[in-house]
């Protein structure tokens, strides 16, 4: 196997991380560090300064995370995103993806 | 995830990707060692082995698949006269690279190239902390050899460089030590499992940790999530709470080997007939491979639990590692002749060593007898 492929980040259901923190009034985007490869489960984020490896487990989070760019803050690219989950969903997600690096402030 | 439209994550890995996650590219089987558990049973060089354009051209596909690094070994990697060249082409084409080295080679020029380098980690190889214990598996000198590469990377700024430990029943007792000599010299402990693999058959059961290491060394990786693994002691996750990984075997679905003459295989522990998948010299190359080759189709297919299926604890170590069931001579659908229950050991005893399948190719150097075990000892 690989070194330790962490699964973790953007594990919806996890609840591991405080997004009581997560400011959604900033800009995101991808991290231009991160490698991301389209999967029929969502994506594998690689960072390539890390090496961390980061299974994004919903094909909706990946449009989400690609969108962030093409909006003036997190909170606008969740709102455009697909009801596949929840606002609150989205942003544990990006607070969970922000903690590893795999998305960053613009 | 709240939806359940998408199978849970270790299902859709266990049915493979489109790409590997990460593979092993073993660039030479030549060595300047011939460390006795040799995995790849190095030593010469393959007069078929890949140019290096062939090999840029495996770069390029592993780019294209978006492979995002790749595990380099051997052989001794620096050996190949052309390894910055594909080291370079390599991560200039975002594919990192991890390479695994004894350090004979790297002096302080080479340690001074690589640190200059993004995207490559450096592993030496060290199996034992001091010579007593290294020496007699890699070699007289190989231990003072590693040492002086080692304060090369780190006269060279290479932060956060590895050493790898190959574990044996006379070094795991000194995974204390290991972790403190990582820290003197800010480096990375990597410490990974023995495996039955090239002439790693001849020396399995005398060198692999006992049943009371192995429990010994569980409780110590839990303890020590920083220490990478590659994610190779699963077996070990039945003891209870599962180690940090994805606790899966990856072969022919999230992982395989590419060996020097560019064959395919599911993982680097498995060089057998058994387990060859194609050539990434074929029509199609690596990617073909990867997708057709109905070895690798049979490999993602769900697995039965075999002998297992009754164990409570399967589910955390899935039976255990493949190829250490192949090369022992037990059944693939069983346990795991490390099994920490001693479920296999029944099976072991019974096994009739001339029918223990080996190695299908092997470059160790001539003079080398190799050693064949009449019956291998028990615990």
């Amino acid at each position: 196997m690989s070194d330790r492929p962490t699964p973790d980040g953007a594990d919806f259901d996890a609840g591991c991380f405080d997004a009581g923190c997560f400011d959604a009034g900033r800009a995101l985007r991808l991290n231009p560090n991160v490698g991301l490869r389209p999967e029929p489960f969502g994506a594998l984020a690689y960072h390539f300064h890390t090496r961390r490896l980061v299974f994004l487990k919903s094909p909706a989070l990946v449009d989400l995370v690609r969108s962030l760019e093409h909006h003036a803050t997190a909170a606008s690219a969740i709102a455009a995103a697909p009801s596949t989950h929840s606002a609150a969903s989205y942003r544990r997600a990006l607070a969970s993806l922000e903690e590893s690096e795999v998305v960053c402030g613009a | 995830m709240p939806e359940a439209t998408v199978a849970p994550l270790v299902d859709q890995l266990s049915a493979g990707l489109d790409a590997p996650i990460c593979l092993t590219w073993e660039l030479t089987y030549a060595c300047n060692l011939a460390c006795v558990h040799c995995l790849s049973s190095s030593g010469r060089r393959d007069p078929a082995e890949l140019t290096t354009a062939e090999a840029k051209a495996v770069v390029d596909e592993l780019a294209r698949l978006q492979v995002f690094y790749v595990n380099v070994g051997g052989g001794e990697p620096l050996v190949r006269r052309d390894f910055f060249e594909l080291l370079e082409y390599a991560v200039d084409h975002h594919v990192g690279v991890k390479f695994s080295t004894n350090g004979y080679l790297l002096d302080a020029a080479k340690a001074r190239r690589l640190a200059e380098l993004d995207n490559v980690d450096v592993q030496i190889s060290l199996d034992g902390v001091d010579a007593a214990t290294n020496d007699p598996i890699r070699g007289e000198g190989s231990y003072d050899a590693a040492v002086a590469a080692m304060a090369n990377l780190e006269a060279a700024g290479l932060a956060g460089f590895k050493i790898s430990v190959v574990t044996t029943r006379h070094n795991v007792g000194q995974l204390d030590r290991y972790e403190r000599l990582a820290a003197d010299l800010g480096a990375q402990l990597r410490v990974t499992r023995l495996r039955p693999s090239g002439r790693g058959a001849d020396v399995y059961h005398e060198l692999r940790p006992t049943n009371d290491q192995q429990r010994e060394l569980y409780r110590w990786l839990l303890d020590r999530p920083h220490v990478l693994t590659g994610d190779s002691f699963f077996h070990l996750s039945a003891l209870g709470e599962p180690l940090p990984g994805l606790n899966l075997c990856g072969a022919g679905r999230i992982v395989c080997l590419i060996d020097p003459v560019g064959d395919v295989y599911a993982c680097p522990f498995v060089i057998h007939d058994e387990f060859h998948a194609g050539n990434v010299r074929e029509p199609g190359g690596f990617t073909a491979v990867w997708r057709e080759s109905p070895r690798f189709r049979e490999l993602r297919e769900p697995g039965s639990a075999g002998a297992c299926a009754s164990c409570g604890s399967y589910d955390s170590c899935r039976g255990g590692c493949m190829a250490t069931k192949f090369f022992t001579g037990l059944p693939i659908d069983g346990p795991d002749p490390e099994c920490v229950f001693g479920n296999a050991d029944e099976a072991l005893a019974r096994i009739d060593p001339a029918t223990i399948p080996r190695a299908t190719q092997d470059h160790s150097k001539p003079g080398r007898v190799p050693v064949r075990l009449g019956v291998a000892p028990r615990r």
